[in-house]
């Protein structure tokens, strides 16, 4: 197969970009749009939105989780809040300087057409939440109020209490219901895609496992589209859901798309740092705790005091020391380095374990306990509820954890892979973000590739790509139903004595020391040969257990581990080759002398997208240059 | 810790299931109770016995997937606490804890801890939404909306669907969860145009599910780790009396949500 890269970026000045490919795109005839099926894998807020407004516009839509329900998809556990470039408080936002802002804080490694439309879609999505009946925030007078987030200058961040992902996706999943309730879209819950199925090169459909009774069976469409969001779980413990993982995006990954970037991944800074050898996931805590919370350590080494017999002389309170101007609202990858750092020198605050102080004194001495509780009581309650210590009166532990994946499936502007009718969207595609996401931007890309882009791109290809009528029958389904029950056959018949969980647990063990906050060139080959170890040993000593028609979690499990041992390694592979330091991403070996990230501009401007060539065999890389035309080249300073 | 639990197991829909006796030993105070699960799991994994199968999803206490019944309570002894989100130093060394699924006609157990609650999202499609096409909204800030109103919507909205509700109520009755969506979406604006078909819709469809009538317990308030108010209940019946009383004008009646 010869693979092509054309991002298909329309010409034309950026501000038009969008709005002359629309009228130039071709339009499917309202009455032929019933004749198209559409699979949507997912329903968070991309597949949701996606499966919606593909479903009003007359496709006929198939939707499939692998929660009980739609309305559980990960996207549900978003806090923070949702950004659009409305400018409501007159403080000078505008699509430009949010364009400019991702552009900038994803640290040039993203597309510039992309990101400008995804400005220009923003304000739209706060319009239709809002028909929808999503609660936002709202001042006194009636109108919508926002806040800043992320140490962003202007306040643009819309938000329903702590729960903006919730509220979202609510509204994107009742749309779908309603959808579900008219016959538009039939839903496919407690069902995993387990592969993709391709014929003459398109993709045609996908292979499912009934989660409930083990089935396996085909569904045939005409175009396929990916919404199954990210892959943090590669490092065990994240932020992320239990369920949430890579297969969907490795399965099509193995049939010819390819990935893109997948060595940016973000760390967040401020989660509860691991209790135990037992430890089954992280929890967040927002980001907004750093605007009144002070990060410090105890300057000697393994101090077992208790935080309040140290006095202020003994505290090393980093932040401030190191980035006098920004202190304790650095960026994200920043603020997850340094305290790694000061951690692997021997200053955690957690004993044999990894973790920082975020202390409060200062500002309920400031403002009293009435005024923190205010701001942050549900965040404060749930810190207590987990970790049993009351952080109004001891600081708070915290600990970066992987958050988010940049990467995803390499996509065009239309948000097609390079493999013809696979088209991905979300976090599951690589496009938006760069190298780093800024708070609050994901729940806006999911929104706009789902409502806005994909309705409108996914048309065009179907106007265009006569395809021969296909159904399940096809040989090429047999096939792919075929593998995919073997491979199961094959997980049940290894009947060793390690559970998927330890051997998960291993993989993450590796991949977060030597391919997590901070990468080398000897850690990410060693990583390699023990990824490799682990991955034999799990085909010669993996128990799973229970039968393939059965309900089975220990399978499911295992079928997503089994992905993540192979794409680890690519992972790897991409951190080995991306020789500077950018976003998410910091090799050590490429560093200024103040140990700041040290882009390389001149070797590395481009997209990553590797083609995977076989078991065994090195994947093959393909370069999308990138170039900036609007946005400054800069290097980022927080001093 | 050690701890005796007593777990339900049932192999299937169709199966008859029962209560089987573990001893989980070396509980830290700091797990999770999912965790603890999965600690017990393990061990059974490695004597080759097959795991308790129990849904779990975000282990942050805002999905919903996590339910299940401990000694006697809905997602436990904690107050406003789910599953996911209860640790262990709520109990103490030699407590024996009975665990079992959610038990309601309209939630059938499908294996172990695990239910279908399908149900409720029937109940959503019915009417459960406001109809607004992709593309077809307003300016936002067209239509201001008074704080107490978007307040009392959001406390409504927060129901994260988990069924606690339907688990604790004597009769199985649903009348939380639907009465918290027909409350956010009442309580707004955008969603006066379908408020009393919808309401009429939802009601229907709680009922063709099996769910049993309301009679006022309160257990579900009790039980619901997002502490929805059964003040929404008092809406709910507010609003069907209304369309029951006062046909609507909103077009051809309950028939078809288009």
């Amino acid at each position: 197969m010869t693979v092509e890269l054309r991002s298909r970026v329309p010409d034309g000045p950026i501000e038009q970009k969008w709005e002359r490919h629309r009228f130039e795109m071709k339009l499917v005839n309202p009455a032929n749009k019933r004749k198209f099926d559409v699979i949507v894998v997912g329903s968070g807020l991309a597949g949701a939105s996606a499966a919606a407004s593909l479903a009003e516009l007359g496709y006929r839509v198939s939707c499939f989780c692998f929660q009980d329900s739609p309305r559980r998809a990960h996207s549900i556990a978003a806090q923070g809040g949702i950004n659009a470039a409305k400018n409501y408080q007159n403080d000078g936002d505008s699509v430009w300087r949010l364009f400019y802002d991702t552009v900038k804080g994803g640290d040039f490694r993203s597309r510039e057409a992309n990101v400008h439309r995804l400005a220009q879609i923003s304000v739209d999505i706060i319009d239709q939440c809002v028909a929808q009946g999503v609660p936002f925030a709202r001042e006194y007078g009636g109108l919508l109020a926002n806040r800043s987030f992320g140490g962003a200058q202007v306040s643009r961040t819309f938000y329903a209490r702590g729960q903006t992902g919730q509220q979202l996706l609510l509204g994107a999943y009742q749309a779908l219901s309603r959808q579900i309730g008219l016959g538009q879209v039939t839903m496919h819950p407690r069902t995993e895609m387990l592969d993709i199925v391709l014929v003459d090169g398109k993709a045609r459909g996908i292979v499912v496992r009934d989660l409930v009774t083990g089935r396996i069976r085909s569904h045939a469409a005409h175009a396929v589209v990916l919404a199954t969001g990210g892959y943090a779980n590669v490092y065990f413990l994240s932020t992320n859901a239990k369920g949430c993982n890579v297969t969907a995006t490795w399965r099509a990954a193995k049939r010819g798309a390819l990935f893109a970037n997948p060595c940016f991944t973000q760390i967040h800074p401020t989660c509860i740092p691991a209790h135990g050898p037992h430890q089954s996931k992280l929890t967040l805590m927002s980001e907004s705790l750093r605007n009144d919370g002070r990060i410090w350590v105890p300057r000697q080494k393994g101090d077992t005091r208790r935080p309040r017999d140290i006095p202020a002389s003994e505290r090393d309170y980093y932040l401030e020391r190191l980035y006098p101007s920004f202190g304790n609202l650095v960026p994200r990858d920043v603020a997850s380095r340094r305290a790694k750092e000061m951690c692997d020198a021997g200053h955690s605050v957690v004993p044999g374990g990894h973790g920082v102080y975020l202390d409060f004194r200062d500002a309920i001495q400031r403002l009293g306990q009435p005024a923190i509780a205010e701001r942050y009581g549900n965040l404060f309650d749930m810190y207590a509820r987990i970790t049993g210590e009351n952080p109004y009166e001891v600081p708070m532990r915290i600990y970066p954890a992987p958050h988010y994946t940049m990467g995803g499936l390499w996509v065009d502007y239309n948000l097609m892979s390079n493999l013809e009718g696979l088209h991905v969207i979300g976090e599951a595609n690589f496009s938006d973000h760069g190298a780093n996401r800024l708070g609050a931007s994901a729940l806006m890309q999911g929104l706009a590739d789902g409502y806005f882009i994909l309705p409108y791109t996914i048309g065009d290809y179907l106007a265009q790509a006569n395809l021969t009528p296909v159904d399940e029958s096809h040989s090429a389904f047999r096939q792919v139903e075929a593998e995919v029950a073997e491979r199961t056959a094959r997980l049940l018949g290894v009947n060793g004595s390690t559970s998927v969980d330890a051997l998960h647990r291993e993989l993450g063990r590796i991949l977060w020391d030597r391919c997590g906050m901070s990468r080398t060139r000897a850690g990410l080959e060693q990583a390699i040969d023990a990824i490799h170890e682990l991955r034999d040993r799990f085909w010669k000593d993996v128990y799973v257990g229970g039968k393939g028609e059965d309900l089975n979690q220990a399978l499911e499990k295992a079928g997503r581990v089994a992905d993540f041992l192979e794409f680890a390694e690519l992972l790897c592979e991409d951190a080995l080759q991306r020789e500077e330091s950018c976003g998410g991403h910091f090799r050590e070996e490429y560093q200024t002398a103040d140990g700041e990230a040290r882009r390389d501009d001149a070797r590395f401007s481009y997209v990553a997208a590797w083609e995977w060539k076989g078991a065994g065999t090195a994947p093959m890389l393909h370069k999308e240059p990138l170039t900036f035309e609007h946005v400054h080249l800069a290097q980022r300073s927080y001093k | 810790m050690r701890l005796v639990l007593h777990v339900w197991r049932q192999a299937g829909p169709a199966a008859a299931g029962r209560f089987a006796r573990y001893e989980a030993t070396d509980v830290s105070p700091d797990m999770s109770f999912l965790e603890m699960l999965d600690v017990l799991n393990e061990a059974l994994v490695a004597r080759k016995e097959e795991p308790i199968a129990f849904d779990h999803d975000c282990r942050e206490g805002i999905c919903g997937s996590c339910g299940i019944v401990i000694n006697g309570r809905p997602h436990g002894p904690q107050r406003a606490t789910t599953a996911c989100q209860l640790h262990m130093r709520q109990f103490a060394d030699g407590d024996e804890i009975w665990i079992e699924p959610w038990r309601a006609r309209a939630f059938p157990v499908l294996k172990d801890l695990v239910v279908d609650r399908g149900a409720f999202d029937r109940v959503i499609q019915a009417g459960g939404f406001i109809t607004a096409r992709t593309g077809s909204a307003p300016e936002a800030n067209g239509l201001p909306v008074p704080k107490r109103d978007a307040d009392r919507a959001m406390d409504a909205a927060a129901c994260i669907g988990c069924g606690a509700c339907v688990a604790a109520c004597p009769n199985a009755s649903a009348m939380l969860f639907v009465a918290a969506k027909v409350s956010h979406l009442g309580s707004l604006p955008q969603g006066q145009p379908e408020r009393y078909s919808r309401v009429v819709r939802m009601v229907g469809a709680m009922d063709e599910a099996g769910f049993g009538a309301c009679t006022n317990h309160g257990e579900c308030m009790a039980a619901c780790p997002k502490e929805i108010s059964v003040d929404v209940i008092a809406q709910l019946n507010r609003d069907l009396l209304h369309a029951t009383l006062r046909p609507p004008r909103e077009g051809k009646a309950w028939s078809g949500a288009a």
